[in-house]
């Protein structure tokens, strides 16, 4: 208990900052939506022109831009690349940190054995994880409510998009940590949290883009595209399976590699 | 009883050297030295004691219990001050020493502060404000606040000033005389091994070249002989048993070993003006390893 609540201190002023981060950002994009809705007829004819490799690149083909969660889904995807990051760093550093400002030494030669500190470490990252989410929830229906002006929604699909999040991070979080864990040093986190998060968007849009159904199979942000929720208020049940599938090998791979790991010494 | 236990013990790192077949043991309440320039293995075997990394071969036992497999029971009992202290930067020392002393399930505060006050701590700075000295004090601090059976230190006194380290010796006694903890003191810096140990372990490129008393190391082994007088010839002196002859300013100087009448009647051959005959410095015994 007192790992976790050391680490999760250790996480808060990040949690913080990146909740306000995505807070704005679907505040900024939602508030575009009612210039959008009002010009609906226009809107949709202007996409009809953009070429369709563009918009399967954003996901945005098929997609209303005038209606509540066609707007939305839109906006989420922007939500789901900033959660990607987030989650990845966590997930690159939770343990890579203490190698690199060479804490290690201190926390392992406590009394506690390497399955306790990894669980602590996981589960603090995990709910700071979690407080993100939460407020992702909020403003999203802050923020929908707020700017829909006349128009009316369903709730299910929404639900159901802001429910995948939590597989979403988690994919990222344990990817990240069993990459970290892979590899010998992370010398730093944030190149490789963009080229997880980043990489794996490109090849869901890509992947769109080419029609190419292989690649894009192992992408969270096609597991969970918003697109695809939206329009059929379900998930797509085999691809959210390789998702849940990916994040138990990397745990399972994350325990078996820290549990044996040598903690690499100052010099 | 034996504290510490070590048969065989091997770590490679890859391909690279880390100790090879290291076997020793170390008593109930010794305070035992461990000696060796950087490189040869020092840290290697004390982070193997710590199950920070993982030997390739062989055992250690803490305790009479297995490094390995008992961990976080042995860690219990073990006091471990790094030779390189790093904390969480942006603690202050107060949260990170209380954050120490949770783990060991007891209450720790009176002995944490007792030992700031000995260490002249301030607990209320952060620490990446402190001076590489000052975080030296918070690892001596965070490594004995428990009161620990088994004191590792991992060349202890690099960044402390002299006064401090007069200070940290006269605690490292007091753990050792008053309460009994053993202590395992690795360090390149011969003088406080000197001062400071029953028995050493000199370590040399990953293997053990000689345990000892540090009594017999220094009596049985070399005599330091210095014999002036007016035209002395160091030929004379060239005998079995002695080693790094020299001459200067009129005086011969070298170290002899084997039976000291030998030389004592070579040295009283002829007319002397002074003779000193001194046991070496570990630091001239270590050399002679080395050479």
């Amino acid at each position: 208990m007192n790992i976790y609540k050391h680490e999760f201190k250790m996480h808060l002023k990040s949690v913080i900052t990146w909740s306000l981060s995505v807070t704005a950002l679907i505040a900024v994009y939602f508030s575009f939506f009612p210039s959008f809705a009002q010009d609906a007829a226009l809107l949709n004819e202007m996409m009809a022109n953009f070429p369709e490799e563009l918009l399967m690149a954003f996901g945005m083909n098929g997609i209303d831009l005038s209606s509540v969660l066609g707007f939305y889904s839109f906006v989420f995807l922007f939500a789901q690349i900033c959660l990607a990051i987030q989650a990845a760093n966590y997930g690159f550093s939770l343990v890579s940190i203490e190698e690199r400002e060479l804490t290690a030494d201190f926390l392992l030669a406590k009394p506690v054995g390497r399955t306790r500190i990894l669980t602590s470490k996981l589960l603090a990252a995990f709910s700071s994880l979690t407080i993100t989410n939460i407020v992702v929830w909020i403003s999203s229906f802050g923020f929908i409510n707020m700017f829909k002006g006349g128009k009316t929604y369903d709730t299910k699909p929404l639900l159901l998009l802001l429910l995948s999040i939590v597989v979403f991070q988690l994919f990222f979080l344990t990817v990240g940590l069993v990459i970290s864990l892979l590899v010998k040093r992370v010398r730093s986190v944030t190149p490789f949290s963009m080229a997880l998060a980043f990489g794996m968007y490109v090849l869901s849009a890509f992947g769109g883009m080419l029609g190419d159904s292989k690649l894009e199979k192992i992408t969270p942000f096609r597991h969970f595209e918003p697109n695809f929720i939206i329009q059929n208020a379900a998930y797509d049940v085999p691809l959210v399976l390789i998702s849940v599938s990916a994040i138990l090998v990397s745990l399972v791979g994350s325990y078996l590699l820290y549990i044996k790991r040598d903690i690499p010494s100052v010099v | 009883m034996s504290i510490i236990e070590v048969d065989n013990l091997t770590k490679y790192y890859g391909k690279a050297r880390g100790i090879i077949d290291i076997s020793f043991s170390v008593d109930e309440g010794e305070i035992f030295g461990f000696v060796g320039p950087n490189g040869a293995g020092k840290s290697t075997t004390i982070r193997l004691f710590c199950s920070l990394i993982y030997p390739s071969g062989g055992t250690a036992k803490i305790l009479g219990k297995d490094c390995f497999k008992h961990g976080p029971e042995i860690r219990r009992e073990i006091g471990y001050l790094p030779s390189e202290v790093f904390y969480y930067d942006r603690m202050k020392v107060i949260d990170l020493l209380k954050y120490s002393a949770s783990f060991y399930g007891k209450d720790c505060t009176k002995r944490l502060y007792e030992l700031a006050e000995i260490m002249d701590l301030d607990l209320k700075r952060r620490i990446d404000d402190l001076s590489y000295g000052n975080k030296k004090k918070v690892g001596i601090v965070q490594g004995l606040l428990h009161q620990p059976e088994l004191i590792l230190l991992d060349e202890p006194t690099a960044g402390l000033d002299p006064l401090m380290q007069r200070n940290f010796f006269k605690l490292i006694r007091e753990e050792n005389e008053e309460r009994g903890a053993t202590v395992f003191f690795s360090s390149h810096i011969l003088g406080e091994v000197q001062r400071m140990c029953g028995r050493v372990a000199i370590i040399k490129e990953g293997r053990i070249v000689k345990i000892e008393d540090m009594k017999t190391l220094q009596k049985d082994n070399y005599k330091k002989i210095r014999v002036t007088a007016d035209d002395v010839d160091e030929k004379r002196f060239d005998v079995d048993g002695v080693r790094n002859l020299e001459k200067d300013n009129g005086a011969v100087s070298f170290f002899y070993v084997g039976d000291i009448n030998v030389i004592m009647r070579i040295i009283s051959e002829k007319e002397v003006s002074d003779v000193t005959i001194e046991e070496p410095t570990l630091e001239e015994i270590f050399m002679h390893y080395y050479e």
